[in-house]
């Protein structure tokens, strides 16, 4: 295998679990909710879905498992800001909590297991071109659903009805509920789906990226996919170049410390943040000149109020 | 943020172990964890030396455990709830803890405190480490041998003394197969992040590394050195369950016999403080079996610890030449002393990468 093509597979592999945690809060943010749970969802997809996967021996169960996670703990969370208007950023915050608890108490006994990972996708003439066909055609299923995912939440966004009422939610919830469009059951929707792409991305970790379970092994990437939400200003498109742009320079400043290039290497770990940092910020004020935040972003909304 | 809130929580699960103390004649023992207990490094060790303390003095005391404990400020608090719990030996089981130990051990002076890897002493308060540098030497020897491409790859945490000490005896052993052994250094920044060590395994090994070494805890590195069919080192744990075919070794952390030793010396009123560094002769670290090599590898490998075990052989030993060329200041006589191994920060020659921060 060629040196760029590995280093092409390594990115793909770590960028799908933000991007796919990254899309979902992306959708839960444009319908005005700021779930800053990400990580909490996601630490409880990995232990669900390493505990589905290893009890039946299937990845698709497993990820299903990380899936229905992630969704039973945005229901608590929608129970909370949605249902009885709780602060958001509090309860995000407390859900982060809970879930790094509760998915080592879930988790302990799988600790040490072992599973077989997810199943290479191998198209038997597609997946042998030289460079790119591994990189195309030889990936895991989720580094394609991951971009199926992103694809289908743009057009859903901008080309349907549904998607423009969702916006419209998160920009003035007042004006979207005078017009009678349910804003809380539409709120709770996209929390779900928030949850449900958390759970996922969770459940990639221990499903196809390090196959085994440890407590806490997600790592902060919930809270960088919360991060990659912000600096894409909230626009898919932006949040694909923000996800592999982060997933890139991980991986590069490790084969340039393997190459010893002589650059402090505490340096090199925060390149990723950095870049990530720079590019998106250039890239808002190229355009727009500005962030465009969902209006009604992280503000309590009681309809009979 | 997080490490408040762990704080807090651990604050919370404090109050009910509290409440749930019993029997006041018993000797109470306490422990501070970094980590969750399941993390199959450095924790899980540590608990499992409290497993063995209680298999053997569990009718003489009560033992108590806080895990999940952030490093710093908040775990002064978490010390002195285990103090207010009535503890009365409490270790602290990372580096960050050192501070805080010794400002509750002199607020308290009637309670006894061990700090783990710190330096910082009191007279209630001892410190313990092990020289895991020597199993390093080992490895390195192993490593050299096993190598086809002659690179090897190690994974770094932190560039603390510690892990450069853990670098340069690696060389040193490496060195004394092949003295044109090449060694490639990817420092991760941190100590837990299975997927980051996965990649910086990855990077290494499509680098032409073919054999991984580490200095993080999880078994990341092993399984993707397993996958790839090339052979790597456990750390802290054993990890052969990650890399059947991949484990040549993995130094084991056994702090057993040492908290044993310990609670006995305090149930005789017989504890003082003092600094215990032990190695292979005190079993305060142990090398798994040796494994995946052929039986004149391994029979090298048991001669070496033998030799390391009995004092015979000392991976500092003079003379050791940095990068610079330059011939170190032996200041322990025939071998590096106790203090320029515990501050080393210098590669030594034969490393071609810069160690960050010089």
């Amino acid at each position: 295998m060629l040196l760029v093509e590995a280093i092409i597979l390594s990115v793909l592999a770590a960028s799908t679990p933000l991007l796919i945690a990254a899309t979902g809060e992306l959708v839960t943010e444009r319908s005005g909710v700021l779930n800053l749970g990400v990580e909490g969802m996601m630490i409880m997809g990995a232990a669900c879905g390493f505990a589905g996967a290893w009890l039946t021996g299937s990845t698709i169960i497993g990820a299903l498992c990380g899936i229905v996670a992630g969704i039973l703990m945005s229901l608590i969370f929608a129970l909370m800001t949605l249902g009885l208007a709780v602060n958001q950023v509090a309860t995000g915050l407390a859900l982060t909590i809970l879930g790094v608890g509760l998915s080592g108490l879930i988790g302990a006994g799988f600790v040490g297991e072992r599973i077989a990972p997810a199943a290479h996708l191998d198209l038997p003439v597609l997946t042998n071109i030289p460079l790119v066909g591994r990189v195309v055609f030889g990936e895991d299923g989720l580094v394609y659903v991951s971009l199926a995912l992103i694809i289908g939440v743009w057009w859903f966004l901008y080309r349907t009805r549904p998607g423009l009422i969702l916006r419209a939610c998160g920009d003035n919830h007042v004006s979207a509920h005078a017009l009678g469009y349910p804003v809380l059951r539409i709120r709770t929707f996209a929390v779900m789906f928030g949850g449900a792409c958390a759970g996922l991305a969770g459940a990639y970790l221990p499903l196809a990226y390090t196959p085994f379970f440890i407590p806490g092994m997600t790592a902060g990437r919930g809270w960088i996919a919360l991060a990659l939400v912000v600096f894409s200003s909230w626009r898919p498109g932006r949040l694909v170049v923000g996800a592999y742009l982060f997933g890139a320079v991980t991986i590069l400043q490790l084969h340039a410390q393997g190459w010893g290039i002589g650059v402090p290497s505490q340096f090199m770990s925060a390149l990723p943040y950095l870049a990530t940092v720079i590019v998106l910020v250039l890239l808002s004020r190229a355009r727009t000149g500005g962030s465009t935040a969902p209006a009604a972003l992280g503000t309590v909304f009681v309809p009979d109020r | 943020m997080r490490k408040t809130i762990l704080a807090a929580v651990a604050g919370l699960l404090l109050a009910g172990s509290i409440s749930a103390a019993s029997a006041a004649d018993k000797l109470k023992v306490g422990f501070i964890y970094l980590g969750p207990i399941g993390d199959l490094g450095w924790t899980y060790q540590h608990e499992q030396g409290r497993l063995a303390l209680v298999k053997e003095l569990g009718d003489q005391i009560e033992t108590t455990y806080l895990e999940n404990v952030p490093e710093g400020p908040d775990s002064e608090r978490a010390i002195e709830q285990l103090v207010r719990a009535g503890n009365k030996l409490i270790f602290t089981t990372s580096f960050g803890y050192m501070d805080p130990t010794l400002k509750v051990a002199k607020k308290y002076p009637n309670v006894h405190f061990e700090h783990a890897t710190g330096y910082k002493r009191a007279p209630n308060m001892s410190t313990y480490s092990a020289k895991w540098y020597q199993g390093r030497y080992i490895q390195g020897q192993i490593a050299a041998k096993m190598s086809k491409s002659g690179v090897l790859g190690y994974i770094g945490s932190f560039p603390i003394p510690e892990v450069v000490s853990g670098i340069n005896a690696t060389m040193l052993g490496a060195q004394a197969v092949n003295p044109n052994i090449k060694v490639k250094i990817i420092w991760v920044n941190t100590w837990f992040d299975p997927g980051k060590e996965a990649d910086a395994a990855k990077a290494l090994l499509d680098q032409g590394a073919d054999i991984i070494m580490q200095h993080t805890d999880s078994p990341a590195a092993m399984q993707i050195a397993s996958e790839r069919g090339k052979l790597a080192f456990g750390q802290d744990s054993e990890m052969i369950k990650f890399g059947p075919k991949a484990q040549l070794t993995s130094i084991l952390d056994t702090w057993g016999p040492y908290y044993i030793e310990r609670v006995k010396a305090e149930l005789a009123g017989t504890w003082k403080s003092e600094d215990s560094w032990g190695g292979l002769d005190s079993h305060m670290f142990a090398m798994a079996p040796y494994t995946n090599m052929p039986d004149d590898v391994k029979k090298a490998a048991e001669e070496t610890q033998a030799a390391i075990t009995s004092g015979k052989l000392h991976p500092f030993k003079c003379p050791i030449v940095g990068q610079d060329g330059k011939e170190v200041e032996c200041k322990g006589g025939a071998n590096l002393d106790a203090g320029q191994i515990l501050g080393m920060n210098f590669y030594v020659k034969g490393i071609d990468d810069k160690l960050p921060g010089k």
